[in-house]
């Protein structure tokens, strides 16, 4: 099997990375550190995944988050979309393979993709709620976050959620904490068959190698790895059966980039300088250009609306 | 083996050598503060770890629990963490999702804490000591077992049992438990006796 | 299991049927997703759904459910006629040569012997011809048309791939691209292990399920191997150890039996147990049983057992029924006759089939005594909850008390694992408020009735004023004191038999082993086969050194594994016949000439001949038994029967529709619906998901998020036939009771043709109630029958029929 990561030891450790690794600050110009960390990465094999949800557990117990009881809509989803609270979830589809008429199950564990070129990071308005650091990390900083959502519009993959709690927003840190310490994310320790494994990106690009071959041997002549160029890959990777067809993993994007729009207001931000004072006029800018017509779907804009109609920014 | 030894050295968990000599000049304080703002102290530091095994399923995975305090040292000790051993050879530190929740069966809200009774036509339970839900069960027992124990039967064989009053053992006690439970069951002559094998 | 979960890694092909690992035993299951990463294996799951298992597997086949004893003969009855058969294995180590007595037959879904009245067999034919050298009869080049091989073809002839299909709904190609994979693992270096659980033993003929499986797995040379076995994959995390300590109404520990009336002293007890081998030169390792008996007596009453009182055999209860199982304990408090019930850790108002029948039950009672770490529906079966608990409490006048136990985190001691590994575990948290350890409980109870003995007497006392109770604090044992009594020791010194004047346990010390067992009262032992967990070495089950030489996933010195640390039952059948491995990348044990050695504890006297000692050393054949002879009450083979409530009349036998011997009681009858019911047409089961443990993880708020409310699965085919929405709510209904449910509709669920009709399937997994943290809901237990497997009375809760509407209901 994927050699573990040894047990983590209880005694205070120093950790491995820090603030003077940062590569990335959100609304902010900052001098990279000379050398790169070398550059971690979660792999996730859909096709060893068998939805257990261990993911899921492990995620909200490590990070001490309580999610609310739901409801069945009658599917296998719950919750039924990330939350402030559920920075993983496992989403289930029935896809018919039309080459074989068998049917697949098709689990694909859901949450930040942790993007070498975070689209997040580029549309924070606010100092600092974003950092990415030098090993691929993207983090969010709580105490900065001023809960505007526009990390939510900036991600290709539709990850950040705004907690309606405490008004800031939320995603996978790749357990930052525990990686911090040497050890992987939470999820991948936990998963019982090895379907999330965690080690540098080089040696996860190796194992998929090795699966990937697997998976052409049983059949799957388009297996393969899906590390996404469009945002300059990624620090959580798939090895889907099907890597042609992204899309039927429940909608995996299948050439995913930053919008243009975000691209623009990172170049606001170093025009105005990331004053605080000037954020409210940047903000209505931004709100304009990502209100668009042409450029943002309905719901899409029904959701942004929502999460920046603000509760915070009326009171 | 190169590749567990390289892993090791990249995620920096090569042990003392590493962090040994920082370590001598931190305090945890210090330690605890060198984490970037985003990134929350690791959470295990300075809590007592004991080993178990997860009380699910059969496959029993190892399992480290993580508290404040050490009930070894005779001192209340709260869990407040539990995750996979990766030294236990069927689970290498994975854990199912409810091994993995398994906190938060150990702080359920609805653990039980108290001895309850419900009285006869009752609609709720009641607080009541230890002591007297034992004397009282021991007698409902004793008065049971003298009015319909079997000593023999039509035959005038002895057969020693006692079949008015049943026991459903667990199934997820220890082997200790189960042994000490069938000393108590049989030698009362139980004979309706089960365990949850069959669901 | 005969193997372990790390011996899985071994294998080359699973098959999962009767079961679903991937969603009960998730990191059991690594070791099948390593065997594929790793060695190329391939994953075969037979399944009325798509399961989760189903979604990593190679190969998926939908079978009806209650119908795989047609599906494995199907497969056996292929193997025969392709010639798919380990011969070497077969001949050697299988009772195939062995003739059976005239008068044995099968014809109308009858074995014969068998008296309606009794509903029970006359199994007097159901065995082997015995010579006048007083052993059985054998033919080896298999020619004799009365040799277990020849009857056993005969009897699978019927199973055609086109009969299979037709039983099973499984369609023909799937079938015979199944059988086809399964039957390139008759090569001695090819190796496929059966991991099953309760969608094989909860069917009235739950035994014979298993039993069909272990028949095609020694056809084809896969038992005792690495990488092979029959894997019963336990439910609870010590359902095993429970077992093997004898938590069974008709159990002693280490799976010797209560005695029965008919044994009415001990010399009439051990009579039938002599085990006299049935071939030259076999162990037949029962001829022990003496030893192991005596020694339990003497751990139960001490000093007070001895030779003058036979040991106080008469102290234990006789039986006058083969079981009181829970169906039975049921059936006697619904007919009033029971007062009392204790329910450690157990929920049986949620677990049991036909909760009508359960809840009245309970009411009957005039005290419950509820021993759990958590609130349960059984200790609240008096409380009103809606239409889910619809009961009127001022009617109830049972009195209950609800004792506080501590859980696992809580508590020191051993579990048994499905691998049989005893694994020791160690408190490491402060119990809540009052709760105690159930061994606190229970010795305060015994401590209490004994005192009540001694100062009032009463019906016959000496059992309980005697029990030996040799603790330090007799109100609270330590879990180190019971195990050390668990694993037994010397009462005198015990000296070795081939040399009187040689000592090999002082008196008062643990003993090594069962080997150190004696018959004249010299020793004490608890449980005999869990002997060597806790000896004069140490604590054993807490071994925690993970050496394993070669990666064979034995790990011997980590914990304990019952008998003797044996990682792999029957071992010695992983190497032919002068004692080679048949695979020689796959070694376990190996004859050197002199003596038996290799990865693991061997299965036979060490020095032990290779061609005079047969394998199977616990069989007095010395072989394994494709034949049972009079061990199983429906029969020496498995046959097809249809589950008691079919969709189907039985298209291999139609005068014979269910298991002619099946646990039911006479009220039960009227209350289940008929064959290819209009009134009840679909086929339902019930079964677990992953997200959840039975009833205990809805207290757990984590899992109530993952699977947060009650549900049914059924086909897109079946929702558009009955106009139910995905996610709408429907009511099931069964000839017992009917639930509320969500709906969740599917692709994964599809309809199978038997017998020329459209089956459709209802799901309903079990994992609500109405305490703790998820959505009230009711389980599927209101629905299921109350009738049980034939041999071990496991309920029939994985087939029955019921109805399905769609109806309107208020979010909650």
């Amino acid at each position: 099997m994927f050699p573990p990561i040894p047990n983590p030891t209880t005694k205070p450790q120093r950790p491995t990375f820090g603030a003077q690794d940062l590569i990335r600050r959100s609304a902010s110009t900052i001098t990279p550190p000379a050398q790169r960390q070398t550059e971690v990465a979660k792999l996730i094999d859909v096709s060893k995944c068998i939805g257990c949800k261990a993911c899921q557990a492990a995620c909200l117990e490590w990070n001490d988050l309580t999610e609310e009881v739901g409801v069945n809509v009658g599917v296998y989803d719950n919750p039924h979309d990330l939350t402030a609270n559920t920075l993983t979830l496992m989403r289930f589809t029935e896809w018919v393979n039309p080459e074989t008429d068998n049917l697949e199950w098709l689990i694909r564990k859901d949450g930040c993709m942790h993007c070498e070129d975070p689209g997040c990071l580029k549309a924070c308005p606010a100092p600092g709620a974003i950092v990415q650091y030098s090993n691929g990390i993207v983090d969010f900083d709580h105490d900065k976050c001023i809960g505007c959502g526009y990390c939510v519009k900036g991600c290709p993959f539709n990850i950040p959620r705004i907690s309606e709690v405490t008004h800031k927003a939320a995603k996978c840190t790749l357990c930052s904490d525990r990686v911090a310490v040497g050890q992987g994310p939470a999820c991948a320790k936990a998963c019982p068959t090895q379907a999330i494994v965690f080690g540098s990106k080089d040696e996860m690009k190796t194992h998929a190698e090795g699966r990937i071959a697997d998976l052409k041997s049983r059949g799957y002549a388009n297996a393969g790895l899906y590390d996404p160029p469009g945002v300059g890959g990624t620090h959580v990777m798939y090895v889907l059966h099907h890597a042609d067809k992204p899309e039927i993993y429940a909608g995996l994007p299948n050439n995913p980039r930053i919008s243009p729009i975000v691209e623009a207001w990172k170049g606001v931000t170093k025009y105005a300088g990331l004053a605080v004072i000037g954020f409210a006029a940047a903000f209505g800018f931004v709100h304009h250009l990502i209100a668009g017509p042409n450029r943002v779907s309905d719901a899409d804009e029904n959701a942004a609306e929502r999460l920046a109609d603000g509760r915070r920014w009326r009171s | 083996m190169n590749m567990d030894l390289s892993r090791r050295q990249f995620l920096g968990t090569a042990g003392a050598g590493l962090a040994g000599g920082a370590l001598g000049a931190f305090g945890f304080g210090e330690i605890e503060a060198a984490f970037a703002d985003s990134i929350r102290p690791f959470k295990l530091v300075n809590t007592t770890e004991t080993r178990n095994t997860c009380p699910y399923c059969s496959v029993a995975c190892g399992v480290i629990m993580y508290s404040k305090g050490d009930l070894k040292k005779g001192e209340p000790a709260e869990i407040i963490h539990i995750e996979g051993d990766v030294d236990h050879p069927t689970n290498r530190g994975t854990l199912c999702p409810k091994g993995a929740a398994l906190l938060d069966f150990v702080k359920a809200e609805t653990r039980l804490r108290y001895p309850m009774v419900r009285r006869p036509g009752s609609d709720k339970f009641e607080r009541i000591s230890w002591e007297q839900a034992l004397d009282r069960i021991a007698r409902l027992m004793k008065d049971d077992r003298d009015a319909n124990f079997i000593a023999a039967n039509a035959d005038g064989v002895t057969v020693n049992r006692w079949t008015t009053t049943g026991f459903l053992a667990a199934s997820a006690t220890t082997n200790e438990t189960a042994f000490a439970t069938y000393k108590v069951v049989r030698s009362a002559g139980m004979v309706v006796f089960d365990n949850q094998a069959r669901v | 299991m005969t193997n372990s979960w790390t011996d899985i890694r071994n294998t080359d092909l699973v098959v999962i049927m009767g079961g679903n690992a991937a969603e009960a035993h998730p990191c059991g299951f690594k070791w099948v997703t390593e065997a594929k990463a790793n060695r190329g294996a391939k994953l075969i799951v037979v399944d009325p759904r798509y399961t989760r298992s189903a979604a990593v597997s190679d190969v998926y086949a939908p079978i009806r459910q209650g119908a795989d004893i047609a599906f494995l003969l199907g497969v056996i009855r292929y193997c025969i006629e392709n010639d798919k058969v380990q011969w070497d294995y077969v001949k050697a180590f299988t009772n195939a040569a062995y003739i059976v007595k005239d008068g044995f037959a099968f014809e109308d879904g009858l074995f014969t012997g068998y008296d309606e009245k009794k509903r029970d067999y006359d199994k007097s034919t159901w065995d082997y011809v015995i010579g006048a050298d007083g052993y059985a009869v054998v033919d080896n080049s298999l020619e004799n048309p009365r040799c277990v091989w020849n009857l056993l073809k005969e009897h699978v002839s019927v199973y055609t791939p086109e009969m299979v299909e037709r039983v099973c709904g499984t369609p023909k190609a799937k079938f015979l691209k199944i059988a086809e994979m399964i039957a390139e693992c008759s090569s001695p270096t090819k190796t496929m292990t059966s991991m099953y659980a309760l969608g094989w033993t909860q069917h009235s003929k739950g035994s014979q399920n298993i039993r069909a499986m272990a028949m095609l797995q020694l056809i084809l040379g896969n038992i005792g191997v690495r990488g092979g076995g029959m894997n019963a994959l336990r439910g609870h995390s010590n359902i095993q150890g429970l077992t093997d300590v004898g938590l069974m109404s008709n159990l002693i520990p280490g799976y010797m039996n209560l005695p029965t009336e008919k044994e009415v002293d001990f010399d009439a007890y051990m009579k039938t147990r002599g085990f006299k081998p049935l071939r030259p030169g076999q162990t037949s390792y029962w001829q022990n049983y003496k030893k192991f008996f005596v020694s339990f007596l003497k751990s139960m009453y001490g000093a007070a057992a001895t030779p003058a009182n036979h040991f106080a055999y008469d102290w234990l209860p006789k039986l006058d029924v083969p079981f009181y199982d829970v169906l039975r304990a049921f059936e006697l408090m619904h007919q009033g006759k029971m007062t009392g019930y204790f329910c450690q850790g157990f929920n049986p108002l949620q677990s049991f089939p036909n909760r009508k029948k359960i809840s009245d039950s309970l009411s009957k009672l005039k005290f419950l005594v509820v021993m759990d770490p958590l609130d349960t529906e059984t200790a609240r079966f008096w409380e009103k909850h809606g239409d889910i608990n619809d009961v009127d409490p001022a009617k109830i006048a049972t009195e209950v008390y609800q004792l506080p136990s501590t859980c696992f985190a809580e508590d020191d001691g051993s579990l048994t694992n499905s691998g049989r590994w005893l694994q020791w575990h160690w408190a490491g948290g402060t119990a809540p408020a009052e709760a105690k350890r159930d061994t606190w409980i229970l010795a305060q109870l015994h401590l209490r009735l004994k005192q009540l003995y001694r100062e009032e007497g009463g019906a016959f006392a000496d059992p309980i004023l005697n029990l030996e109770w040799p603790y330090a604090d007799p109100g609270d044992p330590t879990a180190e004191e019971i195990a050390k009594e668990i694993n037994g020791k010397a009462l005198g010194v015990v000296k070795d038999p081939a040399d009187p004047t040689k000592v090999l346990v002082e008196a008062g010390k643990l003993v090594p082993s069962f080997a150190a067992l004696r018959d004249d009262g010299s020793t004490a032992c608890g449980c005999w086969i869990y002997s060597g967990c806790f000896n004069e070495n140490g604590n054993n089950m807490a071994r925690r050194d993970t050496t394993d030489p070669d990666n064979t996933g034995a790990y011997l010195k980590w914990a304990f594994a019952w008998p003797v640390n044996r990682r792999i039952l029957y071992n010695r059948a992983s190497a032919d016949i002068n004692g080679k491995a048949w695979d020689p990348s796959r070694k376990l044990i190996e004859w050197d000439g002199a003596k038996w050695s290799g990865y693991d504890v061997p299965d036979i006297a060490p020095t032990a001949k290779p061609n005079e000692v047969g394998p199977f050393i616990m069989n007095p054949e010395g072989v394994s038994r494709l034949f049972v002879r009079g061990m199983m009450r429906d029969g020496p083979f498995p046959a097809h029967y249809e589950p008691f409530e079919s969709p189907v009349i039985n298209p291999v036998s139609p005068r014979m529709q269910s298991n002619p011997v099946a646990r039911i009681f006479q009220d039960d009858l009227r209350q289940f619906a008929k064959a290819g019911s209009t009134e009840f047409p679909f086929a339902a089961t019930s079964y677990r998901l992953t997200e959840h443990f039975h009833y205990w993880t809805k207290h757990v708020r984590v899992n109530a998020v993952l699977q947060p409310e009650f549900f049914v699965e059924i086909s897109e085919e079946l929702a558009a036939l009955r106009k139910i929405k995905l996610g709408g709510w429907v009511r099931v209904w069964s000839k017992r009771g009917s639930v509320r449910a969500k709906a969740v509709v599917t692709k994964r669920i599809r309809p199978l043709i038997c017998d020329g009709k459209a089956v459709h399937i209802v799901g309903i997994p079990l994992h609500w109630g109405f305490t703790g943290v998820a959505k009230e809901g009711f389980g599927p237990n209101a629905l299921t029958p109350f009738v049980g497997d034939a041999n071990i009375e496991t309920p029939e809760y994985k087939a029955f029929l019921v109805n399905i509407e769609p109806i309107d209901w208020p979010e909650a």
